[in-house]
C-alpha cells in the first residue's frame, strides 16, 4: 500500500476546498455552465441522463480497507447504495447531488482519495496491472512508477488544457493485464542489458470512433529519464494536437497523420532540451516513494496447507478456486478475483454492503488491502492459501464469488442508455441477459477463456473493440442496433476485432452471441484451442456463415 | 478587462495596436505578432515601450532574437479550453530566459490563475472583475505542488527530502 503523507493530504484538501467554492459559484450563478462544465469535469463530475455522475481515481487500482468503506459510505449517505467499478480503475456514482458533492469529496479526502483529473481534457487515472506487486515474475512492482508519474501529472499547470483527455497505463509483466496498447500512453517496464531499470514507450493506441493500437516510441528510456520523455511527449501533443475537431483530437490521431517516425523526432528534439532538467529523477527520490510502499509481513507458509487439501473435496470450492484464484510471488499465498458479474447483474456495481464486508474479509484475509482491475472486478492480493476455504464461503454469502473470471459470462460493460447520455443504445441489459444464457458453470467452462465486451456507442467505455467478441450499439432508424466483431484483444498481442456482418436487433443479439460460441464449439481443433485462436486459424468467414445463414 | 500585475490591479499603460491602427507618436504599445514582425526595427526604435500579441498556433521560437526589447509578451487564451499557451509560456522562460513581463489575455479566470502563474505569467487580463479582485486569494489556494516548472517552487518530492533530511539531523 502507498500511504498519502501531509504533504499529498493538504493538496487534496486544497482541492477540495477549490472545488466546493467553485459549486458555490455555479450555484449563486456567478459561473455559467459553460465555464463549470470544465471545473466539474476536472473533478470528475458529469451531467448525465438522469443526475450528476461522480467518478472517483483509484490510482493503479490499489485500494485500503478504509478507503474501500469510504466509498461504501459515500454510495450509501450520497448516492442510492451502489457503485460501478469502471474499466478505468474508477468507481462512479450515479445519482449524486451537485450541491452534496464537495461533503462527497471530503469525506473521501479524509482516507485519501480524491477524483482529481478523472475526466476532462487532462491526464487521467494513470491504471497499472491489478496485481502489481505480487505477480509472480514482474520486474518490480509498476505501482511505485504509477504513483511518481501520478504526482506529476496531478494539477501539472502545462498540461490541465490539453487538446483532448489523456491516459497513461503501465505494466512490469510479460502477460499484460494493464491494457497498455490501447492507452496513449503505454509503459512496459523493463531491463536493458546492464541491468537497469526503464520502460518501452508506446503512443497512440486508444479505442472510440478510430481505434488505433499503440505504437512503440522508444525501446528503452531510463527510469531516471521517464518524466522529462512524458513531459517531451505531451508538449509536443499539447502544441500540434487537433483542436477544430474533438474526434481528431486524440494523440493517436496526431502520431497517425504525423506518423510515428516524424512523430517521435519531435518528441525526441524536445526531450533532449529537457531531459538534463530538474525532471531528471534521482534514485533518492524514488527510494522515498519506493519507502512509502508498504507490503505485507508473510509468513512461511506451506505450498498445499490441509486446509485446501481438505477442501478440494467439494466440487463447488473447487470450481471457484480453479477460476478466481491465482498462483502468488509469495509461496503459501494467492491472488483471488472477486467476480462483480452475478449472473443477471450489472457487470462491475458493488453495493455498499458487498463493499463494507469485502473491506471486512479483506481486514481479516488480505492485509487491508483490495485491488481493482480493468475488467470491472476486484482481487484480494494476498489470501493466505489455508484461509481460501473460509474466504470462499464468505464471499459467497455476499454474493461475491460467482467462479466466472475469464470466462464468458465475465463481461465487460459500459452503463449504456440506463445511464449516459451519449448511448445509442443499452448495453447493461444484453450483458444481463448473456450473463443468464450462460449461466451454466459446467457449458462456460467448457467454452473456456472468453471476453465479451459490450458499448452502448461509438466511445468504446466497454472496450468493444479489444473483447474476443465485442458488441457495440449503434442506433438505425431509432432503433437499437448491434455490430458484433470477433478476434479483439487487449493483452500483449492487442488487436482490433473484427465487424463479422450486419447489425442485428436487440433482441437477437443474445442468440447471435450463441451461434458465435457454437460454431467456435464445432470448430475448435482440440478442447485446449481458444476461441482467439480458433479465430486467428480461420478468420471470421465462418462465423459469419454460422450467423446469417439462417437469419 | 481589469489588468493584475504584480497581484494588484493596475492601470495598463499599454495602448492595443490592431494591424492597421495607425501609430501612435508616443507611449506604451502592444502589438499583434504579424505586424511586429513586419515592422520590428521601427517599432523598437520609437519612444515608448513595445509588447507583441502572440497567438497560440504561432512558434514562439520565432520571437527569440527580439526576447531582449520587448516588454511584454502577451500569450492568448482564445478559450479557457485551449491551454498551448502554457507550454509557449513555459518555453519563454525557462527555454529563452525571457525575463519581461508575461500577460495572459482572452478567456482568463480566476479558476486558472495557478496554472499560469506555475506556468510563468506575471500579468493577466483578466476578464470578469470579481475575478481580478480574487486574485491573491485565489493565486494562494494551492501550496503544495508536485512538479518542477520555471516559477522556482519546491515540489513536493523535494520537500519531502528536505523534511527527511532535517529529521535525520537530530537522530
Ligand atoms: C457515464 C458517462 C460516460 C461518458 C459521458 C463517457 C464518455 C466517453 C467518451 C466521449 C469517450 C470517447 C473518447 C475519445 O475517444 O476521444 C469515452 C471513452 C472511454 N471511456 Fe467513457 N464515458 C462514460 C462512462 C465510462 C465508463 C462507465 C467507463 C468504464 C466502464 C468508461 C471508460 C472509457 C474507456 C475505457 C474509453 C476508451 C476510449 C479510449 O481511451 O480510446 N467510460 N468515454
Ligand atoms: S460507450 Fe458510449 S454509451 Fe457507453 S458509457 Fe461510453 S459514452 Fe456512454
Amino acid at each position: 500500500m502507498y500511504a498519502y503523507d501531509e504533504i499529498d493530504r493538504t493538496l487534496v484538501n486544497e482541492r477540495v476546498s477549490e472545488f466546493r467554492d467553485q459549486v458555490k459559484r455555479r450555484l449563486s450563478g456567478e459561473l455559467n455552465e459553460d465555464e463549470f462544465k470544465m471545473l466539474r469535469l476536472q473533478n470528475g463530475v458529469y451531467l448525465q441522463l438522469h443526475a450528476y455522475m461522480f467518478r472517483v481515481a483509484i490510482p493503479y487500482g490499489t485500494l485500503a480497507t478504509n478507503q474501500l468503506r469510504a466509498l461504501a459510505h459515500v454510495a450509501r449517505k450520497y448516492d442510492r447504495g451502489y457503485g460501478h467499478f469502471t474499466t478505468r480503475q474508477n468507481i462512479q456514482f450515479n445519482w449524486i447531488k451537485l450541491a452534496e458533492l464537495p461533503d462527497a469529496l471530503a469525506d473521501l479526502a479524509e482516507v485519501g482519495i480524491h477524483a482529481m483529473q478523472t475526466s476532462g481534457n487532462n491526464m487521467r487515472n494513470v491504471t497499472s496491472d491489478q496485481w502489481a506487486g505480487v505477480a509472480p515474475g514482474e520486474i518490480e512492482d509498476p505501482r511505485i512508477w504509477s504513483e511518481l508519474i501520478r504526482q506529476h501529472t496531478t494539477l501539472h499547470p502545462e498540461f490541465s488544457f490539453l487538446p483532448r483527455k489523456f491516459k497513461i497505463a503501465i505494466t512490469a509483466s510479460d502477460h499484460d493485464r494493464a491494457a497498455i496498447r490501447i492507452h496513449d500512453i503505454g509503459l512496459r517496464l523493463i531491463k536493458n542489458e546492464k541491468g537497469e531499470t526503464g520502460f518501452e514507450v508506446l503512443v497512440g493506441g486508444g479505442l472510440g470512433r478510430t481505434p488505433f493500437i499503440a505504437k512503440t516510441i522508444k525501446h528503452f528510456v531510463h527510469g531516471r529519464d521517464i518524466l522529462s520523455y512524458i513531459e517531451a511527449i505531451l508538449r509536443v501533443y499539447n502544441q500540434y494536437g487537433r483542436r477544430d475537431n474533438i474526434y481528431k483530437a486524440r494523440i493517436k490521431i496526431l502520431v497517425h497523420e504525423l506518423g510515428i517516425e516524424k512523430f517521435s523526432r519531435e518528441v525526441e528534439d524536445e526531450w533532449q532540451h529537457i531531459r538534463n532538467s530538474s525532471l531528471q529523477i534521482d534514485d533518492e527520490v524514488i527510494e522515498d516513494i519506493r519507502s512509502r510502499f508498504t507490503y505485507p509481513a508473510y509468513e512461511k507458509l506451506p505450498h498445499m496447507p490441509d486446509e485446501l487439501r481438505q477442501a478440494a473435496a467439494d466440487p463447488d470450492f473447487e470450481a471457484w478456486r480453479k477460476n478466481s484464484v491465482a498462483p502468488h510471488k509469495v509461496q503459501g499465498y494467492s491472488i483471488v478475483t472477486v467476480s462483480l458479474k452475478p449472473t443477471g447483474g450489472p457487470p462491475g456495481d458493488a453495493t455498499a454492503e458487498q463493499m463494507d464486508a469485502l473491506a471486512d474479509l479483506a481486514d481479516k484475509y488480505s492485509f487491508s488491502e483490495i485491488r481493482v482491475g480493468h475488467e470491472q472486478n476486484l482481487a484480494l492480493p494476498h489470501v493466505a492459501k489455508r484461509d481460501l476455504p473460509a474466504l470462499w464461503k464468505a464471499l459467497d454469502r455476499l454474493g461475491l464469488a460467482t467462479p466466472n473470471v475469464n470466462l464468458i459470462t465475465d463481461i465487460i460493460a459500459c452503463p449504456g442508455l440506463d445511464y449516459c447520455s451519449l448511448a445509442n443504445a443499452r448495453s447493461i441489459p444484453i450483458a444481463q441477459e448473456l450473463t443468464r444464457r450462460f449461466a451454466n458453470h459446467e457449458l462456460a467452462n467448457l467454452i473456456g477463456r472468453l471476453h465479451i465486451n459490450i458499448s452502448g456507442c461509438i466511445n468504446a467505455c466497454g472496450h468493444h473493440h479489444v473483447g474476443h467478441i465485442g458488441i457495440l450499439g449503434v442506433e438505425k432508424n431509432g432503433e437499437e442496433v448491434y455490430q458484433i466483431t470477433i478476434g479483439g484483444r487487449a493483452d500483449e498481442n492487442a488487436a482490433l476485432g473484427t465487424l463479422i456482418g450486419p447489425g442485428v436487433k436487440f433482441d437477437e443479439v443474445a442468440d447471435v452471441i450463441e451461434d458465435v460460441v457454437e460454431a467456435y464449439l464445432a470448430l475448435r481443433e482440440r478442447p485446449e484451442e481458444l476461441f482467439m485462436d480458433t479465430v486467428k486459424r480461420l478468420g471470421v468467414e465462418p462465423f459469419k456463415e454460422r450467423v446469417y445463414a439462417t437469419r | 478587462m481589469p489588468l493584475v500585475n504584480g497581484g494588484k490591479i493596475v492601470d495598463d499603460s499599454f495602448v492595443k495596436l490592431a494591424v492597421d491602427t495607425p501609430l501612435p507618436e508616443s507611449g506604451d504599445i502592444l502589438v499583434p505578432a504579424e505586424r511586429f514582425l513586419g515592422e520590428a526595427d521601427a517599432l523598437l526604435k520609437r519612444a515608448g515601450k513595445v509588447g507583441v500579441i502572440w497567438p497560440n498556433s504561432r512558434d514562439i521560437s520565432e520571437l527569440v532574437p527580439y526576447l531582449g526589447k520587448l516588454a511584454v509578451v502577451a500569450l492568448v487564451f482564445p478559450t479557457f479550453r485551449d491551454g498551448r499557451a502554457y507550454s509557449q509560456a513555459r518555453l519563454l522562460r525557462e527555454r529563452y530566459n525571457y525575463r519581461g513581463e508575461l500577460r495572459a489575455t482572452g478567456q482568463v479566470l480566476r479558476d486558472q490563475f495557478v496554472f499560469m502563474l506555475r506556468a510563468g505569467f506575471d500579468a493577466f487580463d483578466v476578464k470578469k472583475q470579481a475575478d481580478a479582485e480574487a486574485f491573491m486569494q485565489t493565486a494562494k489556494r494551492y501550496s503544495v505542488f508536485y512538479q518542477p516548472t520555471g516559477d522556482g517552487r519546491i515540489t513536493a518530492l523535494h520537500r519531502r527530502m528536505q523534511l527527511r533530511h532535517s529529521e535525520g539531523v537530530g537522530t
